[in-house]
């Protein structure tokens, strides 16, 4: 199935779309801003309830709008009651809650991420379950990749909030939603790794090679030799 | 096939496989982060849960025999030899010897035919041979005889000789006496003439002399007649003869002859009718002759005789017919009787002479052998009896002076090619080795002073040199490949028998284990060995050879040591840092006579040339030696010699040693244990001696503590303290679910036993309820007692092995009727506390701080006992360079073999439902008896006969011990009581590994190529 948006049927009911909706404010649409387009789409997958918004690379387009503003460039004139200067002032509103939307769709998808690793911890909580309590290759296995993956993840905290950067969006609560969510990993794995008892947190572990205490006194002799 | 005394195949192959072919994993490595060693703990503990249910054992290949252990067979310091050297047949010389063992010898080689040990208890007293098939001995004062068959040493039968009381043990083998189609053999032993069948052992007939109170001396069978002559003495002072039919014990004769002067020691007999002896004075020879029934004594003083003799008149022992010869203290004299019993002396020759028996020629001569020893030579000349004048045969051997003096000879006669005689003398030397001289040369000799060795300690070999020629070096590793080229074949299953046998020869001798030099492995060493002759050997650990041998002059009998016996070997100099140069040297220790106030003899030997540095002559006595733990800067080792007056004298005498002891003086103690009187006393160092002379090296001491046992209850039987040398590793014990426990880990622990003097007799003589074994752990420094257990109904003996923190002891258990051995580990409670992870972290603990006996720390113990099946016979344990490697008990047991016994069976902490976490931990289930794994015999086949003694020594490599068994037979072999975890086992195929690299590579380079080529036609396509 391609993407959503690139269908022509979305491509033509786009209007008639937003037009039910009451949502549009703005005269027309332009339907090549991806941004629109996908902002679109989630109208649309709201009003479907099933699909998704995935970024892709376009074959084909048709472009319906003019944003040229010199009537010169146009056979067409103007519609009455059509004025260019209304529709420049619209403009501005138009982009501002465009980014609006933007920003909106950043946020959400940056919490999306963020709790993302709560699934990955459920899933290595039940692989610790199933891996059991002794040490063999399969526990050890898991242990360290429940270890290594919060790791990892938590170097690459950065990147992965990066598309979501925003003037507008604050992203500190969800890197430390996530950065929480993947501590609480590596904690699941220490614990694992406590249970399997490869952590040193016992008295034993720190004294089992402790050379004897040098003593003091020293004393010989016994039965007189024969 | 396996090489184990219990020839059940299939389940020990298994067993075999599943434990060699599996890592170590009872044991910590060492690592220096903290962390990756509680992993590595973790992960091996997880490793032994996976082979808890497989207990180690030592069992071996049988082509792995001899490999890394020898066995050296001895039979003693001979005491009788009879020749066996009919004209057909092997020609062989059977003997006795003062280790009770009778043997066998080949006369070409030297080598044993057979032999039978009979034990310390069982002594000896004659061996002869009859109907030319039998050895017929005597032993046990005269009780047992046996009858042993000539060729293969079989017991063709025994008879046991009750007697009433103890008295001296004769034999006499008629030569060609026939009584009803039988050979009756006569036995005096107590106090009664037996007649014994030669064939079948039955007693013919019987005589007491009980009532008689007569001490027979000799026994003599005239040739041709049936009479027997029992020759003896009545309350020293009367000579009795008894005539004695052979046939039914009948007495037909009894004459007797009072004589006041009294006699001392033997009767010697002349001929058939005539005897000598010399009275209680020693000075006046006693000249017995028997005519028609009538005993009629003649006396001679022996300074009539010999002008200018002084006392210590002895008559000599050998047998010479129509002679006799006596000693004194300047020379012996050879005198003849004259059938009118008139003695003339007939020669003079020195002291150190010594004289054979005679021997019978064909033509009714008789010889004799004397030995005289002179500059590295000895003499030997053969003098027939009624010729005294001139040496019938006389032969010049050269001798290694290191061999000593001719103690005893015995000889025998062939006859040459020309008819005349030849003579063969089998002589024992003062070191107690035997030899053989035919024809004025050595045939064979053999050193059998090692069946009587009293110490051991080991010493490095020396640092091998660089300047290996280079065709050496080739030729070996020409040598090498073809080595191993020919193991790969072996490994492969393609070589013949005869490169089999190629590859066993290969591996046995290989020059790498009885090489000259130190190795990495630790392995190659040289034993040092003090023998009851006071000579000192050097045994190489690689083939059991003889490196050098030492008469050590200082344990030689001379004027002013009269009698001397070695006491103790202790090394003296170990050269590691500061004195490279030097070579290590060792401290041997004795004493000039039986008391213990006598006084010491010591010597300081070479390690690597057995010369005597030092010798230090007569001087304190010495009734204890202390070696300290300090040395000076040549290190050597300081050693305090406690003497019977209960002084200290320190040695090295020289001011620095003086100085270093000064210092450390006052933590220096000691301790005497007084088993007769029951009592345990502890000293320390007060003060300089005061002997008139100022004397920096001898010090008074003061008695600080003593322990006295109730004599009506208790009786010390053994005492036991840990090995001096041992090394412990840590003195933490982690136990299930990662709980620590402290060990007692201290070198002044003494084990003693202690039973009630009613059973301290052998077992059966008392009945449980009298019976009482307690064993006591007491501190040496302070004599405080750590901890008393008793077992009632308990008696010993009792063996014991004291390592770390445990005792293991061997005791019989009366009730039960089963030996049981015990154990008993002590830990430390004071230091239970120490359990915070964070104060261990940051290293706020005292568990490292020096401890003092006197800070009386709080100890708990835990014991448990079990059955075990065999009496033992000495008890060890297995050490390791670093105390990491787990432990094996090494129970030498009757059958004179040695067992190891993982300590893991003898953990008081066994229960009979263990928990997971204990299970985890490698603790097994409690059985009631302790397992005896016949493949756990470390002398796999052998046997180390008399076993007196096990010693063990680390080799640098951590998992490895070697074990030294010594007895009438000397063992040694290699252990790893975990396996050889650090290191690749001997037989690994490093010709195999190439191999497979090589096989490896080219396939690597094949494959490539090949990708290659197919991806060009790819792109063509």
């Amino acid at each position: 199935m391609f993407p959503l948006y690139q269908s022509p049927i979305l491509h033509q009911s786009l209007p008639i779309l937003f037009e039910a909706k009451g949502f549009i404010s703005a005269p027309f649409i332009d339907p090549t801003s991806k941004s629109e387009l996908q902002a679109a789409s989630i109208l649309l997958r709201i009003l479907m309830e099933k699909g998704k918004g995935v970024m892709g690379s376009r074959k084909w387009a048709v472009d319906f709008t003019d944003n040229s503003s010199t009537p010169s460039s146009r056979d067409i004139p103007d519609p009455p009651g059509f004025t260019r200067a209304s529709h420049d002032q619209d403009d501005a509103t138009l982009s501002r809650q465009k980014k609006d939307a933007e920003a909106n769709w950043k946020s959400q998808k940056a919490w999306e991420v963020a709790q993302a690793p709560f699934k990955n911890l459920l899933m290595m909580g039940f692989m610790m379950w199933m891996a059991g309590s002794t040490v063999h290759l399969f526990s050890i296995g898991i242990t360290f990749s429940a270890l290594w993956q919060p790791l990892s993840a938590l170097q690459g905290v950065g990147k992965v909030f990066e598309p979501y950067k925003d003037s507008k969006v604050d992203l500190n609560a969800p890197k430390l939603l996530y950065i929480a969510l993947n501590l609480g990993g590596m904690l699941l794995g220490v614990w694992k790794l406590n249970t399997l008892g490869l952590l040193p947190t016992h008295a034993s572990d720190w004294v089992s090679s402790l050379p004897p205490a040098h003593e003091v006194e020293y004393s010989g002799g016994g039965i007189a030799l024969k | 096939m396996i090489y184990c005394s219990n020839h059940d195949p299939p389940a020990p192959l298994f067993f075999l496989y599943s434990s060699q072919r599996n890592p170590a994993t009872d044991l910590e490595q060492p690592k220096s982060n903290l962390i990756a060693m509680a992993m590595a703990i973790k992960l091996s503990l997880l490793l032994l849960f996976f082979l808890s249910s497989l207990i180690p054992t030592f069992s071996l290949f049988e082509d792995q025999v001899g490999f890394m252990d020898w066995h050296q067979r001895y039979i003693g310091k001979v005491k009788h030899a009879v020749f066996h050297t009919q004209k057909a047949g092997r020609k062989r010389v059977v003997v006795s010897t003062e280790e009770n063992v009778i043997a066998s010898l080949d006369l070409r080689r030297g080598e044993i035919f057979w032999r039978h040990v009979l034990g310390s208890n069982d002594v000896v007293d004659k061996i002869d041979i009859a109907l030319g098939k039998y050895v017929i001995t005597l032993s046990s004062e005269g009780s047992i005889l046996r009858a042993w068959n000539l060729p293969d040493g079989q017991m063709v039968w025994e008879s046991f000789l009750s007697g009433s009381k103890s008295s001296k043990a004769l034999l006499t083998v008629p030569a060609n006496l026939k009584v009803d189609l039988d050979s009756p053999i006569f036995v005096y032993g107590g106090a009664c003439l037996y007649a014994i069948s030669s064939i079948d052992g039955e007693i013919l007939w019987k005589k007491d002399f009980t009532a008689e109170g007569i001490d027979v001396h000799q026994l003599l069978l005239p040739d041709g007649s049936d009479v027997v002559h029992a020759v003896g003495v009545t309350d020293l002072s009367q000579f009795d003869t008894y005539e004695i039919n052979v046939r039914n014990g009948g007495l037909l004769k009894h004459a007797s002859a009072s004589f006041p002067g009294g006699i001392s020691g033997e009767i010697l007999p002349i001929s058939s009718d005539k005897f000598v002896a010399l009275d209680a004075r020693s000075s006046i020879l006693v000249l017995i002759s028997m005519k028609e029934g009538q005993i009629d004594l003649q006396q001679t003083h022996v300074s009539d005789l010999i002008h200018g003799s002084s006392g210590n008149t002895v008559i000599l022992p050998s047998k010479l017919s129509g002679i006799f010869s006596i000693s004194t203290d300047t020379f012996i004299a050879f005198i003849k009787v004259t059938n009118e019993g008139k003695l003339d002396v007939m020669q003079k020759v020195d002291k150190m002479v010594v004289v054979s028996d005679a021997l019978s020629l064909s033509e009714g001569e008789q010889a004799f052998a004397l030995v005289q020893h002179g500059d590295s030579k000895i003499h030997l000349s053969v003098r027939l009896v009624h010729d005294m004048s001139s040496n019938h045969l006389k032969e010049t051997v050269k001798m290694d002076h290191e061999r000593g003096y001719v103690h005893k000879i015995f000889i025998n006669n062939y006859v040459r090619t020309d008819r005349s005689h030849g003579f063969r003398a089998l002589i024992v030397m003062e070191d107690h080795s035997l030899l053989l001289l035919q024809q004025g040369e050595i045939v064979w000799s053999r050193d059998d002073g090692l069946a009587s060795v009293i110490a051991v300690t080991t010493s490095e070999l020396p640092v091998e040199k660089l300047g290996v020629s280079v065709s050496k070096v080739e030729r070996s590793l020409f040598e090498w490949l073809k080595g191993h080229m020919l193991k790969l074949k072996g490994t492969l299953m393609l070589a013949t028998p005869d490169e089999v046998a190629a590859i066993q020869k290969i591996r046995l001798q290989s020059s790498e284990k009885s090489k000259m030099t130190r190795d990495h492995n630790g392995f190659r060493r040289l034993l040092i060995v003090l023998t009851r002759a006071g000579k000192l050997f050097a045994l190489h650990t690689g083939d059991g050879r003889v490196v050098w041998s030492s008469l050590l002059q200082s344990l030689r009998k001379s004027d002013q040591c009269t009698d001397p016996t070695g006491l103790k070997l202790h090394q003296w100099q170990i050269p590691h840092h500061h004195a490279l140069d030097n070579n290590p040297s060792v401290l041997v220790v004795g004493r000039c006579g039986l008391s213990l106030s006598a006084s010491s003899a010591m010597s300081i030997v070479d390690a690597y040339t057995g010369k005597e540095l030092h010798n230090m002559g007569p001087a304190h006595s010495t009734v204890q030696v202390i070696s300290l733990p300090f040395s000076d800067s040549t290190e050597q080792q300081l050693h305090l010699l406690i003497d019977a007056d209960k002084r200290a004298h320190l040695y090295p005498r020289t001011p620095e040693a003086a100085e270093i002891f000064q210092r450390e003086s006052e933590n220096v103690y000691w301790y005497s244990v007084e088993a007769e009187a029951g009592i345990l006393r502890g000293y320390g160092v007060k003060s300089s001696c005061n002997l008139g002379v100022p004397n920096e090296y001898c010090f008074e001491t003061r008695n600080l503590w003593s322990i006295v046992f109730p004599s009506e209850s208790e009786r010390i039987i053994a005492t036991v303290t840990r090995k001096a040398n041992e090394v412990v590793h840590t003195q933490a014990k982690v136990i299930a679910d990662e709980d620590v426990m402290y060990k007692y880990v201290s070198k002044n622990i003494l084990f003693v036993a202690t039973v009630s003097p009613k059973a301290s007799g052998p077992i059966g003589s008392a009945t449980p309820d009298e019976s009482l074994l307690v064993v006591h752990l007491v501190d040496t420094v302070t004599g405080r007692i750590l901890h008393r257990m008793s077992h009632s109904g308990s008696q010993g003996p009792v063996h014991a092995v004291l390592s770390e923190n445990w005792v293991v002891y061997h005791y019989f258990n009366l009730r039960a009727h089963k030996y049981e051995i015990s154990v008993i580990e002590i830990y430390d409670q004071s230091r239970a506390e120490n359990k915070d992870v964070l104060k261990l972290i940051v290293g706020k603990h005292n568990l490292t701080a020096p401890v003092s006996s006197y800070s009386r720390p709080e100890v708990t113990t835990r014991s448990q006992s079990y059955f075990f099946t065999h009496s033992v016979k000495a008890i060890s344990v297995t050490s390791t360079a670093k105390g990491i490697t787990s432990k094996h008990l090494l129970i030498g047991t009757i059958g004179d073999k040695v067992l190891a016994l993982d300590k893991r069976f003898v953990d008081p902490r066994r229960s009979l439902n263990p928990t997971q976490a204990e299970k985890e931990e490698g603790l097994l289930p409690l059985t009631d008896a302790l397992p005896i794994i016949p493949q756990s015999y470390i002398t796999h086949a052998f046997k180390v006969e008399g076993l007196r003694g096990i010693e063990t020594v680390p080799a640098k490599l951590e998992s490895t011990t070697l074990v030294f068994a010594y007895g009438v037979d000397l063992f040694f072999t290699r252990l790893a009581p975990s396996r050889t975890y650090d290191s690749l086992t001997e037989d690994f195929n490093y010709a195999l590994l190439l191999l497979t690299i090589v096989a490896l590579v080219v396939a690597i380079f094949v494959t490539w190529v090949l990708s290659e080529r197919k991806d060009l036609q790819d792109k063509w396509r």
